[in-house]
């Protein structure tokens, strides 16, 4: 398969999870596991274009797909406009489940360009938060979707200060 | 020109560059050379004797190291606990399991899935025996939890005041003479505050590497009290405090689950020194809620006694809190934190009794708020009834009754505790007198008129946090169990390094909080070294001196203090250095602009470079001067700190189906000084997400056998976005006067002041069905069958 770009090749035991191999194989630990059981969402990964959550998919059935992670999401150094918003907005706070969250922001924004607040919050309900009570979420994802748009973001609730 | 701005400022955090990009270490993210992984037996009875274990099958895979039972750690003894009353813990079950998910026997294998295999392959036999859950039933004693202890009830805290027997019994005949007036009303609230499973979206985990050529260990874990983890080892182990290192790399979230002393954090330790290789356990999320401590769990009455224009003459809480089977860390003590806030904001005579009960269930502990939120539920619940008795508006009675802005600083709960600074009244007018809250009334009353069930609920609520003081070491704010015996105090040391960049080093173990940030403002301010030039380390045994670690709200007020005053040394000291370097006069030296200049002539300058490197070419000192720049401190404050706040909330309720739906959620917070309002916002959004949780959704449900119910996020419902607005805060600042900074902590207020809230709202949608109370979790079936039940019996 292909992971972040690069072609990846393994043996591995048929009931290796996708999650694991992409964790212990390939040392990407920037996916996280929650729950084993497809709720929570912190394992969120792309596979072919499309969000999975990765503790429930075998390594095996991504064979020969195209796999980005966390770690391959932010390109030439710059970093992708729904992490930047995670940043401006302080949508995160321990980051565990945060991966998968920016993961399954990134889909979203790529099926609607132009979510409204409920369809955000409906669009990462499969990713649970414990943190940030979702309020600073909703925000980066509204702050990347202007970006991604090519408009100016929102202003945030607060006033920065630099140092 | 001055950088003074970034104290009580927003900066973005420091932290994410990292988590964004998924290069955070999370312990299970660390893998050493050789290591083992683990898996649990885990009992599938809450209450059986233990009759036989066979591991044969599992020893003859290839790739298991070991399979250790009791046999193997008696030696050690058990899991130690900082309030060890009732019955610890011991490290795998010993001839009795006593709640279902206890660890019977632990496997070491090569590999997690293989560990997980040998760990099925392990056959043990059970003969069951009597079970007790119900909290009432086993305050009864008819079926006890241990054989061999002498109560079911482990400790009854009572206060009113707290620690005087005859203000206690004095307390007591004002209420009864209140209440046998015919002039006045009573209302009781029997209620619930159910257990909760915290549910942190990391699952512990922890990892050791004995050096056996040391003789000592290392041991990442996913803890908020690194340096108490590191007493608790070396204790059992029998070697010294110096010889354990451990480090909370980043903490997936803590809430007070990760705030204890774990079995596995020991037996990983142990299988390492006895196989030579370092061992992981990574928790799974099914064996979570039942390796994990829970929280909540309290069955109480509330009762309230007041005149008919809203003078309330009495309070008393009456209850029962579950302890689960075994005592962990704090188990027994945090119903005593709910004793501490049973009064409230409020004045009136208040006597609260609460019993810690053991059941065959697994252990509660600190979960977020930890008797607070279970305190302030029932106090603010059984308000609102008797508003509603009375007919006076719910802001009116709470005024009324408040102890008054002008008590402090010498203000004294009716419970017996002294608290640092208060003014109720102004949080609350700052909500009623909210466009938000004024609109949620109208908007309340337009929809009611369409027909549609609609509430709106307000709350006050204070807490006490920030521990603590010194004093309190005789109440088991230490950590002396884990051979540690330092009070609850800050510490922080700074250090200018030969660069002039500095490394500041404190004793907290967060898990999200945004440390690093907070803390680089704080140094950044009394330095006016920019924040990108400061590094902050947390979270290590080693690194920083005897820390306490992060739990109830504690770390801004009173390790940011430490921090606070060793930055102030260290300002000091630079300051002597520019003032022999500028031949000028210590007091005319100001720092600003990376520098340091003289007052009034601001040409006179020395950059923080030149005071560094002096300060590391101890000849160019002025002389007598200790080479080196840096400074500790350890900050004991005088008293805890005390937040409080004014919530409000609006939902729609379906008469249909019992849906509840959170429209609004409006808050005032006063943690006093705010340091980042970026960041303390974000604590109060997740707190109120789980304070909402609690009241809307979550809930652990053991059967009466014993079985938990909720064991996996299918059947334990939490919050998702879209059970969720976006939500309304506002802030008011009263300063605390008992440490340098005026903070006080926000950790945890947004869970304290929440649920009560929902539930008042609630409440007030169904008000015209009757409804009086409902229990929480306020699932669609339970409101349903509440609308149903007032509808028949009225």
């Amino acid at each position: 398969m292909n992971v972040n770009g690069e072609p990846v090749s393994a043996d591995v035991e048929p009931r290796t999870l996708l999650v694991h191999f992409l964790r212990d194989d390939l040392g990407l630990t920037g996916t996280h596991i929650g729950c084993e059981t497809s709720y929570c969402g912190a394992c969120t990964v792309i596979v072919d274009g499309r969000t999975v959550k990765s503790c429930t998919m075998l390594a095996v059935q991504a064979d020969g797909s195209d796999v980005t992670t966390i770690e391959g999401l932010a390109a030439d150094g710059e970093l992708h406009p729904v992490q930047e918003g995670f940043w401006e907005r302080h949508g995160l706070q321990c980051g565990y489940c945060t991966p998968g969250m920016i993961m399954s922001a990134v889909g979203l924004l790529t099926e609607n360009p132009n979510p409204s607040e409920e369809e955000i919050r409906h669009g990462i309900e499969g990713n649970i938060c414990r943190c940030t009570g979702y309020h600073n979420i909703v925000r980066a994802i509204e702050y990347a979707a202007a970006k991604m748009r090519g408009e100016a973001p929102a202003p945030a609730e607060w006033e920065e200060v630099t140092a | 020109m001055s950088t003074t701005s970034v104290l009580g400022g927003v900066v973005k955090r420091r932290e994410d560059p990292a988590l964004i990009q998924g290069t955070g270490l999370y312990v299970d993210d660390i893998k050493l050379p050789g290591m083992l992984y683990v898996a649990f037996v885990r009992s599938p009875f809450a209450h059986a004797r233990i009759t036989s274990i066979d591991a044969s099958a599992a020893l003859a895979m290839e790739g298991v190291e070991a399979v250790y039972t009791i046999d193997d750690v008696r030696h050690l003894g058990p899991v130690l606990a900082q309030v060890p009353i009732g019955k610890v813990r011991p490290l795998l079950a010993d001839g009795v399991v006593n709640h279902v998910g206890e660890a019977v026997a632990m496997v070491v294998a090569t590999d997690r899935y293989l560990a997980r295999d040998a760990a099925d392959a392990v056959e043990v036999d059970y003969e069951p025996l009597p079970v007790v859950v119900d909290l009432k039933e086993a305050a009864t004693d008819a079926v006890k939890v241990h054989e061999d202890l002498e109560s079911n009830i482990l400790m009854t805290w009572e206060a009113g005041p707290f620690g005087d027997p005859d203000a206690m019994a004095e307390t007591q005949r004002k209420i009864a003479e209140a209440k046998a007036r015919d002039d006045t009303v009573v209302v009781s609230i029997e209620a619930v505050n159910q257990r909760l499973i915290g549910t942190a979206i990391e699952p512990r985990a922890v990892l050791a590497d004995w050096n056996p050529g040391y003789g000592r260990f290392t041991v990442y874990s996913s803890t908020q009290i690194p340096h108490a983890l590191a007493g608790a080892i070396a204790k059992t182990f029998g070697i010294t405090y110096n010889d354990v290192h451990v480090v909370a790399p980043e903490v997936g979230g803590g809430f007070g689950l990760k705030l204890n002393i774990y079995n596995d954090e020991i037996l990983v330790a142990f299988a390492s020194q006895r196989l030579g290789r370092p061992v992981k356990y990574t928790e799974s999320r099914r064996e979570s809620p039942n390796s994990t401590i829970q929280g909540r769990g309290w069955i109480a009455t509330a009762t309230l006694v007041g005149t008919r224009d809203g003078e309330i003459l009495g309070y008393e809480l009456h209850g029962l809190c579950d302890m689960g089977a075994y005592s962990q860390n704090f188990t027994v003590a945090i119903p005593f934190l709910g004793v501490f806030v049973a009064s409230g904001q409020y004045k009136f005579p208040t006597h609260v009794k609460l019993d810690c009960v053991a059941t065959h269930t697994m252990t509660t502990d600190a979960y977020r708020g930890a008797g607070r939120p279970e305190a302030m539920y029932y106090l603010e619940r059984v308000i609102d009834a008797y508003a509603r008795k009375i007919g006076m508006d719910p802001a009116e009675v709470r005024r009324k009754n408040y102890i008054p802005a002008d008590a402090f600083p010498a203000a004294v709960s009716p419970v017996g505790f002294a608290m640092d600074t208060g003014d109720y009244d102004k949080a609350l007018d700052a909500l009623v007198e909210s466009d938000g809250y004024r609109q949620m009334l109208a908007d309340r009353d337009r929809m009611r008129a369409e027909g549609k069930l609609v509430g709106v609920g307000l709350s006050t609520y204070v807490e006490v946090c920030g521990f603590g003081p010194s004093g309190l070491v005789d109440l088991g704010f230490s950590w002396s169990e884990y051979g540690a015996p330092a009070a609850f105090s800050g510490t922080g040391l700074v250090r200018v390094n030969p660069d002039s960049t500095v490394t500041v080093v404190i004793g907290t173990g967060p898990s999200g909080q945004g440390h690093q940030t907070t803390w680089s403002q704080i140094v950044s301010d009394q330095l006016g070294i920019p924040m990108e030039r400061i590094r902050v380390i947390h979270g290590d045994s080693e690194e920083s001196p005897f820390g306490i670690g992060t739990f109830g709200s504690r770390s801004a007020a009173v390790d940011g203090s430490a921090t606070f005053e060793a930055a102030q040394k260290v300002r000091a000291k630079a300051a002597k250095i520019a003032a022999h370097l500028l031949e000028a006069s210590e007091e005319d030296i100001q720092f600003a602009d990376g520098g340091a200049f003289v007052a009034g002539s601001p040409d006179k300058t020395v950059s923080w470079e030149e005071i560094a490197t002096v300060a590391y070419q101890p000849h160019r000192l002025p002389e007598g001067m200790e080479g080196g720049l840096e400074a500790h401190s350890i900050f004991s404050p005088a008293n805890a700190t005390w937040p409080f706040g004014a919530h409000a909330a609006m939902v729609e309720v379906d008469a249909d189906t019992g849906d509840v739906r959170l429209l609004r959620y409006i808050t005032v917070d006063d943690c006093g000084n705010v340091i980042n309002p970026m960041i303390v916002d974000g604590q109060i959004h997740g707190g109120l997400a789980q304070g909402i949780g609690q009241a809307m959704f979550e809930e652990a449900v053991y059967d009466a056998d014993g079985n938990l119910l909720t064991g996996s996020l299918l059947d334990y419902v939490l919050p998702t976005a879209a059970d969720l607005p976006s939500f309304e805060l506002h802030r008011t600042v009263t300063p605390s006067d008992i440490n340098p900074l005026g903070v006080k902590g926000i950790g945890e207020a947004g869970t304290i002041g929440s649920a009560q809230t929902i539930v008042n709202a609630v409440v007030d949608a169904l008000e015209s069905l009757g409804v009086t109370h409902v229990d929480m979790p306020l699932r669609p079936k339970r409101v349903w069958q509440a609308i149903q039940d007032a509808k028949g019996g009225n």
